[in-house]
């Protein structure tokens, strides 16, 4: 069974009647997504696109049995969300939202930890399963089933090696964009032990870049504990420090976060990074057959 | 967003942390003013959104009023580092018997806010971390309960105060936390933070930054904003919703999304050229924001080619294309213009492309490599 979207999911919509909600929960019904319930509140008994809606998760979990949510809600209202979903026993929560105050989310990320809740985002596009499901915004047609995980902190840059990947013959098990925020739910390490456990896996692709050290703690981990073939790129090369790079989280400070100790850190770790976005395909297959 | 010293140090004294009086001076005659008021010895310092102002010569400590007027003049208008100086504050001359740094920042990798200290005051924090980390002190913050007051003790006593500083100290670390939180800051940095010659806690030089995303709830925070001190294309492009970063290279970019923007700069400076910008349109890239980044782009003269990267995902590479040629007939592009179209419906946004002259290729690297030789044509 792929990681984190299968066959049990049995998806919410948080904001459902919004513009952004109501379009993805179209393409995540056409993609073949379980979607059981939207919650907005002050219209529940509406329909949208046949999915019903409800003023609040707990309505929508005890009718359903809602286990996962989408956040599609506006920023100064995401946290909330986050907070009712899992307060209401929902286990995997994906907030695409751009914009949430990062402060609000030190508090809310320990929260879902104590809950045992899944987070992933804020700023994100969400998870994709290709053939089975996907939870958010990405554009379900550029995939192709296989076995090639990808974890990527940013949203386009994932569209771009997934498009590479299938025009590759590489297919994915699993494409997950873990977001572009200071503080998120589920890091590149968290999704990395996810992909080395998930029998469906066997080779991983990362993209990150510059900002925080998320990547120089997952070639610690990969070094001792990721047995499959990986491959990667760091973006932000050529990005001046101090400046946010569009990513919240996108930042070099005082010398750290830098895209050359990136690349470094992953390099010592046996994982083989791209200068090129393109060269992704290549590298990888010189380690594995698909 | 970043605020003046000045500024910070108004917020600091709001919340009850004491700091050095000081007043800010547009002109050398309010220096002097300033100056004969406060009485014997003053520093005026540069107000600037950046750092190294003493190297520079832009922080003097002088004596009387006169020498305020004097040192004024030379400060005011001075560049530091790209920053015109607009503003001095002339602060009183204080008597340190100790001083150290304190700060409340985001610790990333744990998540959590933390109180940074060291024992070394004045110095640069990057600095102490590079040669000495270990007189580095951190405490995080209880995400839920905040900072707790034995942790702002457990600092002090780590800075190896002596026991009749250490409540004074840590009352003041807990009021830091408190208006990082508050303020929804990113950054607030007293340093260096001092006992004075009276022999109590004074902060006489603070930082403050503030969390972009939070800005909607303090509006009072936003009207700190020092339009002098930000770029101007930069503030035009956050107002149409696109992320805009000045860079000194002569290839602009118009790219969607954040990663793919920083990826093409990457992609740029592998083929030899150097990008002049960073810039995401965002979702959407339809007429109205390829006009407004096209507007964006060419208000820069060194701009000599331009690389428009686009990967269609939900948005149809048709409808971007479509963006780009009405885009064309708002904006006059005299410079070279690379599109490189991917992902959805590209062939067809291409052939709509080719109808007006506009060639597109599927490579970024291929069209990096254009837009550079284009550009040294």
């Amino acid at each position: 069974m792929s990681i984190l979207v299968n066959e049990n999911t049995r998806l919410l919509v948080q904001g459902i009647t919004g513009r952004e909600g109501s379009f993805h929960t179209q393409q995540m019904l056409e993609y073949g997504t379980n979607v059981v319930a939207g919650v907005t509140p002050g219209k529940a008994g509406q329909e949208v696109h046949g999915v019903p809606v409800f003023n609040t998760v707990q309505e929508a979990v005890a009718a359903t049995g809602a286990n996962a949510s989408v956040i599609y809600v506006p920023a100064k209202f995401s946290i909330d969300a986050i907070y009712e979903a899992v307060d209401n026993g929902i286990e995997l929560v994906v907030c695409i939202t751009e914009g949430v105050p990062v402060n609000d989310m030190v508090a809310a990320y320990h929260h879902v930890k104590t809950k045992g809740a899944r987070l992933i985002g804020p700023n994100c596009p969400g998870v994709t399963t290709p053939g089975k499901g996907k939870i958010g915004i990405m554009p379900g047609f550029i995939h192709a089933p296989g076995k090639v995980g990808v974890v990527s902190r940013s949203g386009t840059l994932t569209y771009e090696v997934v498009d590479a990947l299938t025009k590759a013959g590489l297919g994915q098990s699993t494409v997950v964009g873990i977001g572009g925020d200071p503080i998120i739910g589920t890091s590149f390490l968290d999704v990395l032990e996810l992909f080395q456990n998930d029998p469906e896996t066997e080779a991983i692709v990362m993209i990150g870049e510059i900002g925080g050290d998320d990547e120089e703690v997952a070639a610690r981990f990969i070094k001792e504990h990721v047995t499959k073939p990986m491959a990667g790129f760091i973006a932000g090369r050529t990005a001046p420090p101090g400046k946010r790079m569009g990513h919240a989280g996108a930042i070099i400070s005082g010398g750290s976060g830098t895209a050359a100790g990136k690349i470094a850190a992953l390099e010592a770790a046996g994982v083989a990074v791209a200068d090129r976005m393109s060269e992704i395909p290549d590298l990888l297959k010189a380690k594995f057959t698909a | 967003m970043n605020i003046h010293e000045y500024q910070a140090a108004e917020i600091l004294a709001k919340h009850g942390i004491p700091v050095n009086p000081g007043r800010v001076a547009s002109t050398p005659e309010e220096a002097r003013d300033i100056a004969a008021e406060f009485g014997g010895v003053v520093v005026v310092k540069a107000q600037v959104h950046t750092g190294g102002r003493g190297k520079a010569g832009g922080v003097k400590v002088v004596k009387n009023a006169d020498e305020a007027y004097e040192a004024a003049s030379n400060i005011l208008g001075m560049d530091i580092k790209g920053h015109t100086v607009n503003k001095v504050l002339i602060a009183k001359g204080a008597e340190i018997q100790k001083e150290v740094y304190v700060s409340a920042v985001m610790n990333r990798p744990a998540r959590k806010i933390m109180i940074m200290a060291s024992a070394e005051g004045g110095v640069e924090i990057e600095k102490v971390a590079e040669e000495n980390p270990d007189a580095i002190v951190t405490r995080d913050a209880d995400p839920f309960a905040g900072l707790h007051p034995y942790q702002a003790k457990e600092v002090a006593f780590d800075l190896k105060l002596e026991p009749s500083m250490v409540n004074g100290f840590a009352a003041i670390a807990e009021k830091l936390y408190n208006v990082f939180m508050e303020e929804d800051a990113t950054l607030v940095e007293i340093n260096p933070f001092i006992i004075n010659g009276e022999g109590t806690w004074q902060a006489l030089d603070s930082k403050m930054s503030f969390d972009d995303n939070a800005l909607y709830r303090h509006p009072e925070t936003e009207k700190l904003r020092d339009l002098a001190e930000e770029n101007e294309t930069e503030l035009e492009a956050k107002a149409s919703g696109i992320s805009f970063v000045k860079l000194d290279g002569t290839i602009g970019c118009i790219v969607n999304g954040a990663g793919l923007s920083m990826a093409t700069l990457d992609a740029v400076q592998l083929a030899g050229g150097e990008p002049a910008n960073f810039l995401d349109v965002g979702g959407g890239a339809n007429e109205e924001q390829v006009t407004t980044a096209f507007n964006l782009v060419l208000a820069d003269p060194n701009v000599k080619a331009i690389l428009i990267n686009i990967f269609g995902g939900i948005t149809r590479g048709d409808v971007v294309a479509r963006g780009i040629v009405a885009a064309l007939n708002n904006v006059d592009v005299k410079v070279p213009l690379v599109v490189r179209l991917s992902g959805t419906n590209a062939e067809e946004g291409k052939a709509l492309l080719s109808e007006h002259g506009i060639t597109a290729g599927d490579s970024m690297d291929e069209a990096a490599a254009q837009v550079v030789a284009a550009a040294q044509a």
